[in-house]
């Protein structure tokens, strides 16, 4: 998910020395790489987009279904979570609990939607766990909420399909494989920081998943899905590795 | 120097480099260049240290940052990503392949081994003197070392790089680096002592180029090259 886009601030340039090596590096790097960034060669990002399939592949391998995510002590919890998505804070959608229902469609037997009062009264458990940005950035934070994989079983989902599908209500979506959704940490959120998930991180949930990148755990979720077709996702189709996992 | 009379002629030397190298040479030249550029990029994107520097957006490998922005709103992050993330196989398959061969040939006993303190201490002080000649098919100490520490400065930023891309599959290794946030730093130093070897590898090869012939030919011969200061 987007946020504001930082950027590099130029090297002080009143230091002479430093000056000289950002020039001598200038040179070098120039001659080895200007007119040398191939990135935007249509053949290029074929073989970028193959690597990346096959780094799916390399993922799901690496995957332990019981290897937990390290957890933290409730003194590490980051008080001023950050807010990230692909809009203004002011934008993020405010779901009612009079009105929302969580569509259930695919590979799944029992697609009756759930209300926030039947969602909230799921068996819950919490997690003190670090959200790893994309981008580099991490913070530790505490989620409460249901097992995904408890709540699967439970609507008869078809546990032997690839994949988990989210649409959000502000337009995103995204898609997990199922040793992901099935996994003890993977939790519908309810909670952040042990009070009711506020609007701009979720209401009334997000997928909490932190063996994944921060992207792929999906806020405002207001319709899931099973199903064995690739479904892909928002930031995916914008270059990001689709499988993203810790 | 030259060899005036009552010299004995100077030992006509050879540096040969088999093929199987000098394609493992070059592939990793390529996938380290490809490594550092895109690392750049990602770096700039959220810097992992606590000091107001970035790299110049043109000396990074992401493609097109003004359509990045304005298609999905990131700075060529995903197409840096997939770039590091793609050349990271070919870096470590290489260089396991390298790691093999290097020792079960004896290319490394033979050629970076052995390295003695009192050879180094007097190698070391001849090159600051820019005294140390250059042997062809032959390493000096200081040479030695710098081999064996790039190699080192390479397996650390990979193992460092896996910590970051796997802090939940490969935590014990993450714990190793001091957690998360602190494996980036690593890696960025990692990558910092890569980068500072490459500017007096390729410095040095200048200056010496017929080490640059033996690596593209695979054989190249010469009279031992003496510092031009020697030469008068």
């Amino acid at each position: 998910m987007t946020r504001p886009i930082l950027r590099p601030t130029p090297l002080a340039t009143s230091i002479e020395r430093r000056l000289f090596l950002r020039q001598s590096l200038s040179v070098g790097a120039l001659a080895l790489l200007t007119g040398c960034d191939i990135s935007d060669n249509d053949q290029v990002q074929r073989i970028l987009r193959f690597m990346s399939r096959w780094n799916d592949r390399a993922q799901a391998f690496l995957f332990q279904r019981d290897a937990l995510a390290p957890t933290y002590a409730e003194s590490e919890v980051v008080r001023d979570f950050r807010y990230n998505a692909y809009f203004p804070v002011a934008d993020v959608p405010k779901l009612s609990a009079a009105d929302y229902r969580l569509e259930l469609s695919g590979l799944i037997e029992d697609k009756r939607p759930w209300s926030v009062e039947q969602l909230h009264a799921l068996p819950q458990e919490s997690q003190i766990t670090r959200h790893i940005c994309i981008e580099g950035w991490s913070m530790i934070g505490k989620w409460s909420g249901a097992r995904l994989g408890d709540f699967l079983k439970r609507v008869g989902a078809d546990l032997s399909a690839r994949y988990v599908g989210f649409q959000c209500a502000d337009g995103y979506y995204g898609s997990i494989d199922m040793a992901t959704a099935m996994h003890p940490q993977t939790i519908m959120a309810f909670t952040f920081a042990d009070e009711t998930l506020p609007a701009k991180f979720g209401y009334p949930f997000k997928v909490r998943i932190p063996t994944k990148l921060g992207f792929k755990n999906p806020k405002w979720v207001t319709t899931m899905f099973v199903t064995n077709r690739f479904p892909g996702g928002f930031w995916e189709e914008r270059g990001y590795n689709w499988f993203s996992g810790s | 120097m030259s060899a005036a009379a009552g010299e004995p002629m100077p030992v006509r030397r050879v540096q040969l480099h088999p093929l199987g190298r000098r394609i493992m040479h070059w592939v990793n030249a390529l996938a380290i260049l490809v490594m550092i550029g895109s690392g750049w990029r990602i770096y700039d994107q959220y810097p992992a240290l606590p000091i107001d520097f970035g790299f110049p957006y043109y000396l990074t490998l992401g493609g097109d940052l003004s359509a990045s922005e304005a298609l999905t709103n990131e700075d060529g992050l995903s197409n840096a990503l997939a770039w590091h993330f793609g050349a990271m196989w070919v870096l470590v398959l290489n260089i396991l392949a390298y790691l093999i061969i290097g020792f079960a040939s004896g290319h490394f006993r033979r050629d970076f081994l052995p390295i003695t303190p009192r050879a180094f201490l007097r190698d070391f002080v001849a090159a600051l003197r820019f005294r140390l000649e250059h042997r062809l098919g032959e390493y000096n100490a200081v040479q030695k070392l710098l081999y064996w520490g790039v190699l080192g400065a390479i397996l650390l930023t990979i193992l460092s790089g896996l910590s970051i891309w796997k802090p939940v599959q490969l935590q014990e290794l993450t714990w190793l680096f001091g957690g998360y946030e602190f494996a980036r730093v690593v890696h960025f130093f990692g990558m910092a002592a890569i980068v500072s070897f490459l500017v007096v590898h390729v410095a040095l090869t200048i200056l010496v180029p017929s080490t640059l012939v033996a690596m593209i030919l695979g054989r190249a011969s010469g009279t031992p090259h003496a510092p031009a200061r020697d030469r008068r």
